[in-house]
């Protein structure tokens, strides 16, 4: 088979299972949803390697393949075909997509099996698959766009998973509304190219930028900024970020798949895809690497005093991602989809290893009533360290090696990016720091009620189940948590999946050991070939003094934490009262959502309102459709009497009708 | 026989049917009565068409059956929908779409 075919049965795969899941939802039972989604998603990856093994047997210069399928539409100056675009960017996006889907799938089949919504659950998550794939595929911008809104609404449907649950349809709402502000921005960045360039095919587009914009061109800084507006509301940049902390409201396997491995990097996705216009607009480049650097220190400083698990780690994939943006956005792009790779693995497992504590709790998420699992969960205890590890970027896990090549490659950029290097080396610190918090919480000190009843070998249920966000009384008629719920550690699926990322998360980094292996820039290396950054010769010193100051900021931050929660109990609370204004500025997430709602939300409500009061009852109501009533009642009032109803009347009127017809007829002729 | 006589009979017959459409206020005997105009006019069809010696008057007399045939399908169920609803079959009372 060809790479082309390869690249239409990635796609194919998963649209087959969503499709099959939708149409037996009534008739599949048990497990078998569950089965029948993963393996679309895995016969999904054994394609994406198919298409590896095909494009890697090519040379060099001919590893950009496109094929189209059909034509959309053809008209003068537009042409648009469904056609995919298989290079090595989209085959190691397929990849990681692919991969750490299937490992989710599995988890989830476990996870959810006391779900009344099992099979949607599954037909849902495999529409996802098949949205993001779409999207990374994609060879022109307007199968782009479809992708990315297609991912939207995926997300949209698996945040508000549990509809009965009043928080998780708000947040659901909420992540769609900034999602679609930022596909606005997306499609207006497009039609700025399509206008400039005349085509929407990427490749051409690449080809043509160079002669078309000088460097810096306004329009394609401004065409570069709206695309980067798409490209921080899916990936929860500041300020489009307040829909992820939100989204966690949603399952946890949708949280580990969707807002930190895959979806929420399609902004980074972006921007590397769209490279050779990037890197002729350096202004949207320096917006996009500032952006990155504040939302990565932001974030760190709110995943500090954050209370819910699941919330800890959705600040901390923000963070992660804020690095990839500002690597990619510089032009370190090997780096940046370096991190990507690896944060998708460590930070899938810490999600699954928290709905494994979840489920352990009986669907309780704050950090203040747990603690003491170390014993009871070995395995999730373990997972959590060792993702904690490589989030923390502590030698020799993977996340070392992908953070300290971001920072090696702004160091290496010179001038103000050492600012950015200085301020990733904090974000370093702070992620130790709250990544150990969370652990030191979660698993040490005293034994709370549901480790202990754990520890006696019985699984804690609540006698009944409150929303962990609202404390409202959950109707558990519609899912987990659930009367039968399971702990990652006790269902052989959710260990094989944490396992496998698990051995990833720590071994992943020997890819790309700067110079000793450097497989990730190698493959890559024909889509960013017209990159100036992409391997560059390497200044050893430079590296291995950062390589030493990361893994020195790691460990400082491990022991940090390790002396404030473990050590003297009591530091966190004087740490809180020194600082009580800084500590309430991050526990309020930087008042970002009241800004936002004072800024945004209350000026368009009040509008709304407004203009429901003048325009629509008065000028529409009042004016227009009263007016065209009475119009119709004073015209008709002279015949309306003749309408009498009486169907003896209608039909005396036909034959008197009819018969003074023919009778003139008749006196005529 | 002349075709006077056959239009004759064809007048008396639709006469008979137009009265009772005005006159009756059962809608069943209403419908019954439609059907003795359109026989009527049936009527007078093949009397033509026996006088030209031309088939098209009998095929037309066919359509007008069919039509027919339409007509009741659809009275008949409005009057048994009316009878299930409790409503009564009376034209007169049925006067809810006055202006």
């Amino acid at each position: 088979m060809s790479v082309q075919t390869y690249g239409w049965l990635v796609l194919a795969f998963p649209l087959a299972g969503t499709i099959l899941l939708g149409l037996l939802r009534p008739v599949l039972s048990g497990r078998k949803a569950g089965y029948i989604g993963t393996l679309a998603i895995l016969l999904s990856f054994l394609s994406g390697l198919g298409a590896l093994n095909k494009l890697q047997s090519q040379p060099e210069e001919s590893r950009q393949v496109v094929s189209s399928l059909w034509t959309y539409a053809k008209t003068a100056g537009l042409d648009a075909q469904l056609s995919i675009l298989i290079d090595p960017l989209s085959i190691f996006m397929i990849l990681i997509v692919a991969g750490v889907s299937t490992l989710i799938h599995l988890y989830s089949t476990a996870y959810l099996a006391s779900d009344e919504g099992y099979v949607r659950f599954f037909a849902y998550l495999n529409f996802f698959v098949f949205s993001m794939l779409t999207l990374v595929l994609a060879g022109n911008l307007i199968l782009l766009i479809v992708g990315w809104g297609l991912v939207g609404a995926a997300s949209y449907l698996l945040i508000s998973f549990w509809y009965r649950r009043n928080t998780a349809t708000k947040a659901g709402i909420k992540a769609f509304v900034i999602n679609v502000v930022g596909d606005v921005g997306l499609v207006l960045g497009s039609i700025l190219i399509l206008q400039q360039v005349g085509s929407v095919d990427l490749l051409t587009i690449f080809h043509k930028a160079p002669e078309v914009f000088h460097s810096n061109d306004t329009t394609l800084v401004v065409g570069c900024l709206l695309l980067m507006v798409g490209a921080f509301a899916k990936s929860a940049q500041i300020p489009f970020h307040t829909w992820l902390p939100d989204a966690m409201e949603g399952p946890t396997p949708v949280s580990a798949l969707i807002h930190a491995a895959t979806m929420v990097t399609a902004g980074v996705y972006l921007i590397a895809r769209m490279h050779p216009l990037f890197q002729l607009a350096p202004t949207a480049q320096n917006v996009g690497a500032i952006v990155g650097a504040v939302t990565l220190i932001v974030a760190a400083t709110i995943g500090l005093v954050v209370t819910d698990l699941k919330r800890v780690i959705a600040y901390s994939t923000m963070s992660q991602i804020g690095y990839m943006i500002m690597a990619v956005s510089a032009g370190v792009y090997g780096a940046g989809l370096f991190h990507l790779m690896t944060h998708a693995f460590f930070k899938a497992l810490l999600f699954m290893a928290a709905g494994s504590v979840i489920g352990a709790m009986a669907g309780e998420q704050s950090l203040n009533k747990m603690g003491g699992f170390r014993k009871v969960m070995p395995i999730t205890y373990g997972c959590f360290i060792v993702g904690g590890l490589a989030l923390s970027g502590i030698p020799p896990f993977s996340g070392f090696f992908s953070k300290d090549d971001i920072l090696y490659g702004m160091a290496s950029l010179g001038g103000w990016h050492w600012i950015l290097y200085v301020a990733g080396y904090v974000g370093a610190l702070m992620t130790a720091v709250y990544t150990f918090r969370m652990i030191f919480r979660a698993f040490h000190g005293e034994q709370c009620e549901e480790a202990q009843s754990l520890a006696n070998g019985r699984l804690f249920h609540a006698a009944e189940h409150r929303n962990p966000g609202d404390g409202t009384l959950e109707d558990t008629g519609v899912g987990y948590p659930g009367a039968k719920h399971h702990i990652a550690e006790s269902s052989p699926a959710m260990a094989i999946a944490m396992g496998t990322l698990a051995v990833l998360a720590t071994v992943a980094g020997v890819i790309q050991l700067p110079h000793i292996t450097d497989t990730l820039d190698k493959f890559l290396e024909p889509t960013f070939s017209d990159s100036p950054a992409f391997m560059k010769a390497i200044d050893y010193k430079l590296l291995v003094i950062g390589m030493i100051i990361g893994a020195i900021v790691g460990l400082s931050g491990i022991a940090l934490a390790w002396y404030i929660w473990i050590k003297k109990p009591g530091t966190s609370a004087k740490i809180q009262a020194r600082f009580s204004g800084l500590h309430r500025l991050f526990s309020n997430k930087w008042y970002f959502d009241e800004i936002i709602n004072a800024i945004i939300v209350r000026p368009f409500a009040a509008a709304g309102r407004f203009f429901q009061g003048t325009v629509e009852r008065v000028a529409i109501d009042g004016g227009i459709t009263a007016g065209s009533v009475s119009i119709a009642r004073v015209s008709s009032a002279a015949v309306r009497s003749w309408q009498s109803g009486m169907l003896r009347a209608y039909a005396a009127a036909v034959v008197v009708g009819t018969s003074l017809l023919v009778l003139y007829f008749f006196l005529n002729s | 026989m002349s075709i006077g006589w056959y239009l004759t009979v064809s007048a008396i017959i639709f006469a008979i049917g137009a009265a009772g459409v005005m006159t009756k206020r059962n809608a069943l005997v209403i419908l019954l009565c439609l059907e003795l105009m359109l026989n009527a006019g049936n009527l007078a069809l093949v009397a033509f068409s026996r006088m030209w010696g031309n088939i098209d008057g009998q095929i037309f007399a066919m359509v007008v059956l069919v039509v027919a045939a339409c007509e009741v399908t659809v009275g008949l169920g409005l009057i048994v929908a009316l009878h299930r609803r409790d409503l009564p079959v009376d034209a007169d009372e049925l006067s809810e779409m006055r202006g």
